[in-house]
């Protein structure tokens, strides 16, 4: 029998709150964090607003010596792997040092940090080009920088599966703790707010180019018209349970109960897509019934068709209007690997308080969903499971199970 | 019981040649495919020295369309994937989709087709607001790496579990790592995996440049990689992909496959030390060897072969012979070991699995590929690098190992299946 | 030819590699401490070095970092290089 993985530890740098606190607070009062983008210039744009992680001072969090050598989205991933490693009361330097890993989701690495090396070089020459731009940009930045700077010696990895890669890097922690690692930082914290990375997501060809910041992104509502990306996201920390125990760990917010992965078919292929596949080997994995299930965390990617076929994978499994489904997403956009391991935190806060959150702005969902979309305010129910699902561009698929330790 | 994993396909794009055969060919022989840049015009580089692929997309069937859509690394990926599923005799249209998965590693994903593209939208780097309306449909593939195992997955019919691992230099082990895991605990049956990087481009020979970490020895390209030798000062810059069919053991015993070899085991820790730097006791590449070693249940003693990371800068090539030292004792001393970045460079994460193609192919063939240009080995690496010539014997068991910039060390130990289980 | 002083090492030192709150702070008569100890590691002095050959137009030799352990050795180097060219 497997020993069955925790969550001891949540670091959130969200759009709508910095801090796990800050972020469930507003996230239950419905309050968004999208707004006009303030990081460059974006008026040249289609699209101008974005959720970008407000209050953060970088000098205020990070150690002065790392500031020349990090992009935005590393800082923002130091400080909630800090927030996290402090919430579960863990100081690293009293445990074993191979006993604790770090795997984290990455999309895009430093890119900001990326694009001013690329312009350094073309625009002036090679010998222009930081020393740590071999390091900075690349994808596997925050798990490495973790990792120096809290002395985790154990087993290492970056996965990468767009939007999807979140659950994945999560579960590639449950998977080390199986193993026998006592402790992992997992997890993601994303965002690549600058021109070059903007130009490359609106490429992309699904963001909302509505310019009013309560109206752009609608995940489910009739007005649906794209995504709004975001930045930041979260880092947790698992251990075993016995661990948790075992060093009387404060708060075991849940477990980490089952997970799954699919890819869907070709597109003209006339297989089903892989979603629905992915919730039930996922509550296969956690050895659940659907009806075991209080809410379900919707990936919402806020383009209509996508959302219908979400809907039609969420009915399928659990039956019209079956189960509650929230997408606190609507209130930070879409944080890329960071979006899913947010998603998680929200559904170990929801166990936590016996609370779901509404949707942002969205206010009418069409009735053909079937879906009991939570929206305007806040839904009071008891919580012992929550499924969060997460999809990425291309065809990825993720489903995870949490549930009450 | 765990479930056990091995290798029944395997497919190459390498500087000196695409495909497995001409891989192997260039290797044992001992040939060297390093030479000066020509992608791009290199003379204000401090290192202009590459190990390039000579690779014509539409010779191995990628309709133009294709090659519009993927990045060069892309279509590293899909040719040797499907190279690595004729090899293992499970045509794509016999993969059972649901029990197929697909983990790719690469280092810097499509980072030749960014470059390009920001050299477009940006005016040669002069404007920080780069123009969207010179995009083409393709750059958000290009910014997200995980397309490049999405393309495996859709042109094998794969929708098992699929994704990217990007883990930097040691990203070619720690996919087919991750991919076995997937294998043993039942999340599939088949997976298609292996690694492709192609970072011979400006930005990544500048940034290169920057930490001096490739070599400066721009006037004898052919013998500018030279891992343990006392004359070693960086390494060379490659490119590549290989891409493997591994499966569980028992499926691949039912259809009759030929088998390459088990993966036994494998381990990754970090150094939690430096982003680029190692400190030379080489402790947590030991701890890693240990780890894989004990998992895959091998006494240190039946290794006979270490593939070596030996990526010829100064402080790699010592932190390993090191570690080796470290996890093995005195057997260290007793092992051939070699670096095949001495013939086809270092492609960063795609070198991982170049070098477990390679060790496969070692076993395969009873014959251990050599260091290329060890002359005159540096005191402080006194082990039996195999210098200049291959060297014939039986290879049973195989050790390979992978270190990289974020302070990964992986290791990974192949075995033959019909081995004594200790 | 153009010569640094210690201030302008520290100067160019603190804009390329960061302060560190934790270290001595370089420029106050501790350019026999070793780099280690002011928490310089070999990438602040490689960014260090390209800095200076970037500003002064100057190319400084590959084994100016491995022959110099503390700032007054690194500046000897780097004045030499500054006189030579």
């Amino acid at each position: 029998m497997t020993t069955p993985v925790v969550v001891t530890g949540i670091g959130v740098t969200a759009p709508n709150g910095l801090g796990t606190d800050a972020y469930w607070a507003a996230t239950l009062r419905g309050e968004s964090g999208i707004g006009p983008i303030s990081r460059f210039d974006p008026a040249g744009y289609p699209v101008r607003l974005a959720g970008e992680v407000p209050d953060f001072v970088a000098e205020d969090h990070i150690p002065n010596r790392l500031l020349p050598q990090t992009d935005h989205m590393t800082r923002l991933s130091l400080l909630a792997a800090r927030m996290a490693l402090a919430d579960a009361a863990v100081d690293p330097a009293e445990l074993d040092e191979f006993g604790m890993g770090v795997v984290t989701a990455s999309s895009s690495g430093g890119f900001e940090f990326g694009q001013r090396e690329m312009a350094k070089l073309w625009s002036k020459g090679g010998q222009f080009v930081s020393a740590y731009q071999s390091f900075a940009w690349f994808y596997a930045v925050n798990t490495g920088q973790i990792s120096i700077m809290h002395g985790l010696r154990g087993p290492a990895s970056v996965l990468v599966a767009d939007q999807a890669g979140g659950l994945d890097a999560i579960a590639q922690a449950r998977r080390y703790v199986r193993r026998g690692t006592d402790l992992v930082v997992t997890g993601g914290v994303d965002g690549a707010l600058c021109p070059w990375g903007w130009v490359a997501q609106i490429a992309g060809g699904r963001l909302s180019s509505q310019a009013d910041p309560r109206r752009a992104y609608l995940p489910f509502d009739v007005d649906a018209s794209g995504f709004v990306p975001g930045e930041g996201g979260a880092i947790l920390v698992v251990e075993s349970a016995e661990s948790a125990r075992s060093r009387a760990a404060g708060t075991v917010y849940g477990e980490i109960a089952g997970y799954a992965a699919t890819f869907d078919p070709p597109v003209h292929s006339g297989r089903q897509p892989g979603l629905r596949r992915a919730i039930e080997l996922a509550l296969a994995d956690a050895d659940l019934a659907a009806g075991d299930v209080d809410v379900v965390f919707a990936d919402g990617y806020g383009v209509p068709d996508l959302d219908m076929a979400e809907a039609g994978a969420i009915t399928a499994v659990f039956g019209v209007d079956g189960v509650p489904v929230v997408v606190p997403k609507a209130m930070t956009g879409r944080l890329y690997s960071g979006g899913a391991p947010l998603d998680v935190a929200a559904a170990l806060l929801a166990i936590r308080d016996g609370v779901i959150p509404p949707a942002g702005y969205v206010s009418d969902v069409p009735r053909h969903y079937g879906m009991d979309l939570v929206i305007g305010k806040p839904r009071h129910v008891p919580v012992t499971a929550a499924l969060v699902l997460a999809r990425g561009h291309g065809g990825f698929n993720s489903a995870m199970v949490v549930r009450a330790a | 019981m765990d479930r056990r994993v091995v290798i029944t396909g395997i497919g190459v794009v390498a500087p000196g040649g695409v495909g497995a055969k001409p891989f192997w060919a260039l290797i044992r022989a001992g040939r060297t495919a390093t030479r000066g840049i020509s992608f791009f015009d290199a003379s204000s580089f401090r290192s202009q020295v590459a190990a390039e692929a000579d690779f014509d997309p539409a010779e191995h069937g990628l309709t133009p369309r294709e090659r519009r859509r993927m990045d060069r690394a892309t279509q590293f990926a899909v040719v040797t994937a499907r190279e690595a599923l004729a090899d293992s005799g499970l045509p794509a249209g016999d993969l059972d989709p649901y029990r197929t998965g697909v983990v790719v590693g690469s280092a810097v994903g499509c980072t030749m087709s960014l470059e390009r593209e920001y050299q477009v939208v940006s005016d040669g780097g002069r404007d920080w607001l780069v123009d969207h309306t010179y995009a083409v449909p393709h750059l958000y593939d290009f910014l997200v790496p995980s397309s490049i195992a999405a393309e495996v997955a859709v042109d094998a019919g794969a929708e098992g579990p699929a994704g990217l691992v990007s883990t930097g230099c040691t990203s070619g082990l720690d996919s087919v790592g991750h991919a076995v895991d997937l294998v043993r605990e039942g999340a599939a049956d088949v997976m298609i995996t292996g690694a492709t990087d192609a970072p011979i481009s400006p930005i990544t020979v500048a940034c290169f440049d920057a930490i001096k970490a490739t070599t400066p020895r721009n006037d004898d390209a052919e013998h500018a990689s030279r891992p343990f030798d006392r004359s070693r000062d960086g390494f060379v810059l490659g490119e590549g992909a290989a891409m493997f069919v591994v499966e569980e053991l028992g499926h691949a015993r039912r259809r009759g496959a030929h088998i390459y070899a088990e993966i036994a085991g494998y381990a990754a820790r970090a150094t939690a030390f430096h982003m680029t730097g190692l400190r030379p006791d080489g402790r947590e590449l030991a701890e890693a060897i240990t780890a894989a070693l004990a998992g895959s249940g091998t006494d240190p003693s039946t290794i006979d072969y270490i593939n070596a990371h030996g990526s010829g800068t100064r402080q790699n090539d010592r932190h390993e012979t090191a570690a080796f030292k470290r996890s093995l004792g005195d057997k260290a001393y007793r092992t051939p070991v070699s670096s095949i970045k001495s013939m086809i460079g270092h492609s960063l994460g795609a070198i991982g699995s170049l070098e477990i193609a390679a060790c496969a192919l070692a076993m395969e063939h009873g014959l251990v590929p050599p260091t290329a240009n060890l002359h005159e080995p540096d005191p402080e690496c006194d082990l039996d690098y195999v210098p200049l010539q291959a060297r014939a014997q039986r290879v049973d068991t195989v050790l390979t190992v992978g270190s990289g910039f974020g302070g990964f060390q992986s290791a990974m130990v192949l075995a033959r299946p019909d081995r004594a289980a200790a | 030819m153009h010569q640094l002083t210690m201030a302008d090492l520290a100067v160019l030192m603190r804009r390329v590699a960061g302060a560190d709150e934790d270290a001595v702070e370089l420029g106050t008569g501790n350019e026999d401490t070793g780099f280690d100890d002011l928490g310089y590691d070999s990438l602040a002095l490689l960014e260090t070095m390209r800095a200076v050959e970037r500003e002064y137009g100057v190319r400084l030799p590959d084994d100016i970092l491995a022959e110099s352990t503390n700032p007054g050795e690194l500046l000897a180097l780097v004045n030499l290089s500054l006189a030579r060219s």
